[in-house]
């Protein structure tokens, strides 16, 4: 009987460790293991062994088989990883192929620089306001002290849509409406990007185009804020090493007046084609509120005074991008659109 | 305003070292800006010479060859201008000489040695209209008493530097000689040198033989002076020069005194012939339709708003803007009536702007000052007396309405450093005033200022602020930021969310044109409103308001095909405009077009569908907050005929319709192009709570699939909405997972596959509860939508 232990033993090891795949272990742990299997046999005999014999064969014989279950455990969990192993080496990608994503889409550099001149604004305490782009010429024109034979109003033909209805000719008829609207005439700090309209069209001038209007009315304003003010807002905008330059200029709402330049950021101010080699840029118009125009919305101006200021949003998108030609920027070509895709740091 | 340097110093003197581009730099810290500044004439190494010989080239049958006395020597020169002849007076280009178009060099021209160039005017670079015939076709001809061996530039006067100033409107001193002389006094600290307007009278009176009368508000101004025996011949050099350096065509001696006493006192004036004009003239406006042959010989009709000169009888000029062909200045006039008169500047304006602008049309414009008037006509009796050996009658022929007074204007110092944000002394602020020429009576607060007339644009206390500014210099003050209240500023953030929403979803934000053609300008809208026209369009296709922002994506969409860019996905945030009974409508809309292929990768692309751009939308809604609180509504009848009738929504936000969502027609666009807009102050003004936290059940949920048959026709959307109402609360979410028609379903049905999630928050839910409510879920979907369970 032991003798018959030891053969099964030493063949049941031999096999099960030379196992070479699940099937095989399965068909192995059968053949010794199972119901009719080799050592189950062996324990089926123990019936006809004696009193004495039987305990120390059934010891054998349950040894063996921990131990035979032991070699089984261990060979499945090594064919278990082999066939992990084979499944990965299977799943080999080709890492560098494309991506699979949604595009990403992208704002445009006129709002792109909207948004920036709001959010520095807003840090300042302005709030930004909107108006009509459908104007009246009481609040395009009349309330900013220019009657309507008044020479300036030259400067700027006009779309008319009757004789007192008006695409708006620049976001300063946002002006007249904050001023009157505010009805206890408390201090005023606004800005007001929007579109504009003109009647010309060139190289260099779009019929519709975009300004931002700045107005700040409180006691005690002077031409030193309104330099201050325009000079963060320059330099925010094109370069802290910006220098402006004050030229006295004439708008009817305003007084005194100024046009603003700034020193080129091309050239740094030695001369360039971009600054017709004068180093300068011209790049707004601003000044002092007019006492009419405070006057005619309601304001005291001997208690009241302010100051304006309006830029072309279009040329500062340009300047700002490098955009070589002003028609892109209308024309909406994806591959232009597609190229202010990028956070801005 | 083209300033010459040689006029201008008739009135003032200026510091040697100072150049033409210094003036002008400086005048733009302080005053107007400039296009130009240099030499009126830029050629160099000029001489007058004689042309001693001239003899036919032996090889051309158009050179000369010259021998040509420059004083120092003589120059062999070959020449090819057929006006070349011994005797003749010329410019000579020496050797060096640069001229604007080339450089003169020794040469050989056809084997003769040839040493320098005879020039016309035009090649020195004088505009041609101020060249005579023989400087177009040849070369200049100076008289014979031209001085052998000079320069030629500085015989003819023409030795002058000229800024081209670009005034602003409301400067119209500055359009004079005179003006610019204050202008540059104040800058460098100069006086203003007396005009000389001596002249002496015969003993008649005008006011005995010739009357005005002015019978419009629109002439607060007018002086008559005659003048007899005026001899009409060419003007004097310098006075050519400056005239052709003020960029005006001299003529002959009486007109030309007639432009440079404009250009010295900005005071035009209008000669007549006193002969034809007859013993009135009255200023009134126009009768509609009044004839009037004009200087240039063209026949004007005029109306009720044009400013007439009138012999009593009929219309004999256009005030301040042409004179008439009949009482014009001839060579044979021999009495001349001056007018120096001051016309509304309005509607002058509106008359110039209807017929032709002209440098006295663009001065009444701007305004006049009453003072020049009369210094005006003084001045071209002066002149005509000197150099038209003219008698001046005695008298002025005179209404004025004007004042000639200085305007006084009182200013606090303290108000002036508080404005400008200065801090600058009393006596600093005084010395602008005495710079510019202004009178003042001063005390410690406050200065009476006395403002000349000439300074029109000078009215009021912040008109002298502005003084003050910009001759103490505007760039000498320091920059600082205004005091901020305790309160931060705003922005619309909604826009700013939406236009990040829509990037962030992956699509280009255009910026297209407001204004459309008239067709197109209606396309893409529900219902019919009127458009909004405008008065006088540039061109027919940019002649309307748009009512939809889609129609702009469409242009974008097709300029970008042309291009082969296929794959498009655009947005915009603008504006869309219309009429109602009486009042412009303008409102707010996101639009958005997409086609070509939307999600990137291989294998994974897919082309834009509705889908697609449904799920666009519904974000965009959810990300605002209207999460369950919107539906998509098929309507053929209300939904834009540009839109696929079968592949086309309105977008309904609380059973409202706030925009609409398609496919292009494939009449409009045969490729697959989807757009949605959806009016932003429309579906906005919908009240939204504020985000808030909700309790997560702590029960398992449970998820139960539904395969059902119905109608082809029947919308998911209803199915969906049916069995939230029949499932009650404890419904957590039903989803749509699968459609299926074809093969082992009837033609005229399709199977939908659903999924429900139930859920309580206080329990678990038993099998038999959840039973219970798919019992009923069915039974309501058989019952009241046709529906049954597929087996």
């Amino acid at each position: 009987m032991k003798e018959k232990i030891r053969q099964i033993e030493e063949s049941a090891e031999k096999e099960l460790v030379n196992s070479k795949n699940a099937k095989e272990l399965d068909d192995l742990r059968i053949k010794y293991l199972g119901k009719k299997g080799e050592l189950t046999q062996v324990l089926r005999g123990m019936k006809d062994l004696s009193a004495e014999e039987r305990p120390i064969i059934g010891g054998i014989v349950n040894k063996l088989r921990d131990k035979l279950e032991q070699i089984i455990k261990e060979k499945e969990q090594q064919f278990e990883i082999e066939k992990l192993q084979e499944k990965i080496e299977n799943e080999k990608i080709d890492i560098t192929l494309p991506s699979t994503k949604v595009k990403r889409g992208s704002k445009h550099p006129l709002n792109r620089v909207i948004e920036d001149i709001e959010d520095l604004f807003v840090s300042m305490g302005y709030d930004v306001v909107g108006g009509p782009e459908l104007e009246t010429d009481e609040y395009c024109f009349e309330r900013l002290n220019l009657p309507k034979d008044h020479p300036a109003r030259d400067m700027q033909d006009s779309f008319y849509i009757t004789s007192e209805y008006l695409l708006r000719t620049q976001t300063s008829s946002v002006q007249a409406r904050v001023m009157e609207s505010n009805e206890e005439k408390t201090p005023i700090r606004i800005i007001c990007p929007g579109k504009t309209y003109r009647r010309e069209d060139d190289a260099t001038h779009s019929h519709q185009f975009n300004q931002v209007e700045g107005l700040v009315i409180d006691e005690n304003i002077t031409l030193a804020h309104l330099k201050g003010t325009l000079e963060v807002f320059v330099r925010r905008m094109l370069g802290e090493k910006s220098k402006l330059r004050f030229r006295p200029s004439y708008f009817p709402f305003t007084e005194p007046s100024y046009e603003v330049d700034v020193s080129c950021f091309k050239c740094g101010g030695s001369g360039c084609n971009l600054c017709k080699q004068t180093g300068w840029i011209e790049i707004l118009g601003a000044g002092m509120v007019h006492p009419n125009v405070l006057k005619m919305n309601g304001y005291n101006p001997e208690k009241y005074g302010g100051f304006a200021f309006g830029t072309g949003l279009d040329r500062l998108a340009m300047f700002r991008y490098g955009i070589t030609d002003m028609r892109y920027l209308y024309k909406n070509d994806v591959r232009f659109l597609n190229q202010f895709s990028q956070f801005e740091r | 305003m083209k300033l010459s340097l040689n006029f201008v110093k008739d009135y003032i003197d200026l510091d040697e070292d100072l150049t033409v581009e210094k003036i002008a730099e400086d005048m733009t810290n302080v005053s107007s800006e400039y296009d130009s500044a240099g030499k009126l004439i830029t050629a160099t190494n000029l001489k007058i010479g004689l042309v001693e010989e001239c003899e036919k080239h032996p090889d051309s049958d158009h050179l000369h060859i010259c021998k040509v006395n420059i004083g120092t020597e003589i120059l062999n020169i070959v020449c090819g201008a057929p006006n070349v002849r011994k005797g003749l007076k010329v410019i000579v280009a020496l050797p060096g000489a640069k001229l604007p178009e080339k450089t003169i060099k020794k040469g050989v021209i056809r084997g003769q040695e040839s040493n320098g160039m005879l020039c016309s005017m035009l090649e020195l670079g004088l505009e041609s209209k101020f060249v005579d015939e023989a400087d177009k076709t040849g070369i200049h001809e100076f008289p014979e008493d031209a001085p052998v061996g000079e320069n030629p530039i500085k015989y003819m006067n023409l030795d002058d530097e000229v800024i081209d100033f670009e005034l602003t409107a409301n400067r119209g001193d500055l359009l004079s000689i005179l003006g610019m002389a204050y202008e540059l006094g104040a800058l460098y600290d100069k006086k203003v040198k007396d005009i000389d307007l001596s002249f002496s009278e015969n003993n008649e009176d005008i006011n005995d033989s010739f009357k005005v009368k002015v019978n419009t508000e629109n002439c607060s101004m007018f002086l008559a002076k005659k003048v007899k025996n005026v001899v009409i011949k060419e003007s004097p050099s310098f006075i050519k020069a400056r005239l052709i350096a003020s960029g005006i065509r001299p003529i002959n001696n009486v007109v030309d005194i007639s432009n440079y006493v404009m250009l010295e006192t900005g005071q035009p004036l209008h000669f007549y012939d006193a002969d034809k004009l007859g013993d009135v003239i009255e200023v009134r406006m126009a009768k509609d339709n009044e004839k009037l042959v004009t200087l240039d010989e063209i026949k004007r009709n005029l109306h009720s708003e044009n400013i007439v000169i009138s012999d009593g009888k009929k219309a004999i000029g256009l005030a301040g803007v042409m004179g008439g062909l009949e009482t014009e200045i001839t060579d044979n006039t021999k009495n001349i009536i001056i007018e120096a008169a001051i016309f509304n500047g309005a509607k002058v304006r509106k008359t110039s702007n209807e017929l032709i602008r002209s440098e006295a049309s663009n001065r009444f414009e701007k305004g006049l000052d009453p003072n020049r008037t009369y210094m005006a006509i003084k001045r071209a009796c002066h002149l005509l007396e000197k150099y038209a050996n003219s008698e001046i009658v005695g008298g002025l022929a005179k209404y004025d309405t004007t004042s000639l007074e200085d305007k006084k204007i009182t200013v606090k110092f303290s108000e002036i450093n508080k404005v400008l944000g200065l801090n600058i002394s009393n006596n600093e602020i005084l010395d602008v005033f005495r710079k510019l020429g202004f009178k003042y009576e001063s005390d410690d607060e406050k200065a009476v200022v006395s403002v000349p007339t000439r300074r029109i644009d000078i009215n009021i206390k912040e008109d002298l602020n502005e003084e003050v500014s910009r001759i103490y210099g505007v760039n000498n003050i320091q920059g600082i930021l205004p005091e901020t209240s305790a309160r931060t500023g705003s922005y619309d953030k909604t826009i700013r969310g939406i236009r990040n929403k829509m990037v962030d979803l992956g699509l280009n934000e255009t910026l297209s044109y407001v204004l459309v053609g008239e067709e197109e300008a209606s396309n893409f809208t529900l219902g019919n409103k009127e458009k909004i026209k405008l008065l006088a369009p540039m061109s027919e296709d940019r002649n309307t308001l748009r009512q939809s922002i889609i129609s702009s994506l469409m242009k974008i969409y097709e300029y970008n095909s042309a291009r082969d860019n296929q794959d498009i996905s655009i947005f915009e945030i603008a504006k869309t405009f219309y009429k109602s009974e009486d009042n412009y409508v303008e409102e707010q809309c996101l639009a958005a077009l997409m086609t070509g292929e939307f999600y990137l990768g291989i294998e994974n692309n897919k082309k834009v569908d509705f889908y697609i751009v449904k799920g666009i939308v519904e974000e965009v809604l959810d990300y605002l907050g209207y999460e369950n609180r919107y539906s998509f509504i098929e309507d053929n009848a209300k939904l834009p005929k540009e839109l696929h009738p079968y592949q086309s929504a309105l977008i309904s936000v609380n059973n409202d319709v706030v925009g609409i969502i398609g496919k292009v027609h494939p009449v409009v666009c045969k490729d697959d192009v989807f757009v949605f807009e959806i009016n932003l102050d429309k579906l906005l003004a919908k009240k939204v709570g504020k985000m808030k936290f909700k309790e997560i059940s702590k029960f398992p949920a449970v998820s139960k699939d539904l395969a059902i048959l119905v109608d082809k026709n029947v919308p998911a959307q209803n199915l969906m909405v049916q069995i939230k109402k029949s499932a009650g609360s404890c419904l957590n979410s039903v989803k749509v997972f699968d459609v299926y028609t074809g093969k082992g379903i009837d033609e005229n049905q399709k199977s939908i596959a659903l999924s429900l999630n139930f859920g309580k928050m206080n329990a678990t839910l038993t099998d038999d509860e959840i039973n219970t409510i798919m019992e009923k879920v069915i039974k309501d979907l058989e019952n009241k939508l046709g529906a049954k369970l597929r087996s």
